[in-house]
């Protein structure tokens, strides 16, 4: 006796942006294990209000980003807190930006160059616009208080901000 | 080493979407065209290929390379993929110089993609940000239009280069692409609708900026002995050259100039390199490939150049890493009109003679940037250049560079983080 078997179906449908060819929408998303590894210190430091960069004391290079192991001779670096005010490398401000930080356009996003360190530091500078923005200007970092672990735990203003 | 060459290739007409091809079959069809171009070339003398893509993101397909070499019939041949940012199509080119270099083949397919169309433009903003270091800059908001904005102002204050002269890089190569029947985006246009369109990420607009695309591009490479059977006048490969450089641009060193052989200390008294306003890469791509082809003088002996222009300023930048014009000329250096084509008129005044067309095919900003694909496009337009084939390849020979002997193709990642130049010459 033949009994007609079947897979039992859903009402889930899926979405056609067209039908010939056919365009689909194919959602896709994760969630990682993510580690900073041995630039752990760079965050925790940011949630005690740190701006940590490394310095290489074969050489005396002294970078204001984690470099674990120095760029030019190789050897392992020691962290460094970076000074408590910096200037303005250069600078733009973004209108547009990736889907993630649309919402919070127009940002501001500067490179900060720190006296006596070598390389600089990319960072978001808060509460100037465009029109006030000028390499040179001095600058100084400002910590979340509800640390997420990200980069932007740190954020600079202007110097002459309270 | 043995002698590699260029003996065809094609590109498919790049778009904002080709929803009609997937990677595979826009691969194929710019395969065709290239062995179509060599009729004594049969399918069975290949001896394998380099597929080149950039993300594996938009492709949503890894060994999405596998595929492509299935799809061409190359099964069981050996292939590889290369990537390397937007330079993985000149690094795909270089990489399959080396099987034929090294003896291992003799006849190599060349072959690169991307599908950007399978996301949205901003969606594909942030594919292409996760190529910046995704623990320290991507997530402060960086994206590869604000890291150029950063470049930029810097060139801008230690040289005083102007968005009017960044403007200029985007009418000569949107002209220019209108002359390009394969070119994504020809226009016409004035130093006002740049500065005019929508300010992406200051002082960069979006005509400022190339889009995104889909598209493929092919080059066949052969060794000496097949390149003069099956080709009357292949294109020797005569010089090659790789650089990097950090990935994050705040970690660049503030040093010394590496000088071209054109070039001394002194240009540079004060001057401190390359920072964030110039390309170390690109400047040590350069000069290797200057060394291995026997360039003294570049601009004196080159004929043309097709160069990696994601950005107007990106465009200026690399006049200088070339070593077209000192560092810090390189906006007088598009204003005066020496990057331009002589025979063609932009609507602007330009004050000087072309010295060197640069980017004759309309480059990134006008022919589009499927990034696998690019390097391997300017190596197609510039194989066409040397051939003396563009009439034929593009309806018109506006685009013909008289007597082209010798071009240069720079293929460039990141903000300068793997860059590859590879020296073209007709023999
Ligand atoms: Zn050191």
């Amino acid at each position: 006796m033949s009994k007609k078997i079947k897979i039992s179906e859903t009402e889930d449908g899926t979405m056609l942006f067209n039908v010939d060819p056919i365009i689909f929408k194919d959602h896709y998303e994760m969630d990682y294990l993510h580690s900073y590894a041995q630039d752990t210190p760079f965050f925790s430091g940011l949630a005690n209000g740190l701006l940590l960069g490394s310095e290489c004391k074969s050489c005396g290079y002294k970078y204001a980003t984690p470099r674990k192991y120095c760029m030019y001779c190789g050897n392992e670096t020691e962290w460094l807190e970076l000074p408590s005010v910096g200037r303005i490398h250069s600078w733009t401000t973004c209108y547009y930006g990736s889907q993630a930080f649309l919402k919070e356009t127009p940002y501001n996003l500067i490179l900060v160059e720190f006296e006596g360190v070598n390389t600089l530091f990319l960072s978001r500078l808060i509460g100037v616009g465009q029109e006030n923005l000028d390499i040179g200007l001095e600058v100084k970092p400002r910590f979340l208080r509800n640390s997420k672990f990200k980069a932007t735990d740190v954020y600079f203003v202007l110097s002459d901000e309270n | 080493m043995r002698k590699v060459y260029l003996v065809s290739g094609g590109v498919t007409k790049f778009a904002k979407a080709n929803p009609e091809k997937d990677f595979r079959l826009m691969v194929k069809e710019a395969y065709d065209q290239a062995i179509s171009d060599v009729p004594k070339l049969n399918h069975a003398m290949i001896d394998g290929s380099v597929v080149s893509y950039f993300s594996d993101h938009f492709t949503r397909q890894l060994m999405a390379g596998a595929m492509v070499n299935d799809f061409l019939g190359l099964c069981p041949k050996p292939s590889k993929r290369v990537e390397g940012g937007g330079a993985t199509g000149g690094l795909c080119i270089q990489s399959a110089y080396e099987d034929i270099a090294s003896g291992r083949m003799n006849v190599v397919v060349a072959a690169g993609f991307e599908t950007m169309s399978q996301v949205n433009t901003w969606k594909g903003n942030e594919f292409i940000a996760l190529a910046s270091d995704t623990n320290f800059d991507y997530p402060v908001g960086g994206f590869y239009t604000g890291y150029y904005a950063m470049m930029v102002v810097r060139h801008m204050h230690e040289f005083g280069t102007t968005p009017e002269q960044m403007a200029c890089v985007s009418i000569k190569n949107h002209k220019n692409a209108i002359y390009n029947p394969f070119a994504q985006h020809p226009a016409e246009l004035t130093i006002e609708d740049v500065r005019k369109s929508d300010m992406v990420s200051w002082p960069l607009t979006r005509l400022d900026c190339c889009t995104m695309s889909d598209g493929a591009a092919v080059c066949i490479l052969a060794d000496e002995d097949t390149a003069f059977k099956v080709c009357d006048n292949p294109i020797l490969i005569k010089g090659l050259g790789t650089g990097t450089d950090s990935m994050r641009m705040a970690d660049r060193p503030h040093g010394d100039v590496i000088l071209l052989p054109n070039e001394n200390k002194d240009d540079y008294k004060g001057l401190k390199y390359p920072g964030v306003h110039s390309c170390r890469a690109g400047r040590m791509a350069a000069k290797m490939a200057y060394e291995d082809a026997g360039i003294i003088n570049p601009i004196e002996e080159l004929d043309f150049i097709e160069l990696h222009d994601a950005f107007t300023s990106s465009e200026i930048q690399t006049y200088e890493d070339l070593g077209l014009c000192k560092y810090g000329e390189g906006g007088s250096f598009v204003e005066k009109g020496y990057p331009f084509m002589e025979n063609i008129d932009y609507g602007i005044k330009l004050p000087g003679k072309t010295k060197i067309a640069v980017n004759p095919s309309g480059g990134l900003l006008a022919s589009g940037h499927p990034i696998g694909a690019t390097g391997i496009m300017q190596a197609v337009f510039s194989i066409w250049q040397l051939q003396g084939n563009i009439k034929e390849q593009f309806g018109n020979d506006t685009l013909q560079i008289k007597d082209a002997k010798r071009g240069l193709i720079h293929s460039h990642a990141g903000t300068g983080t793997y860059v590859a130049v590879t020296i073209l010459e007709k023999v």
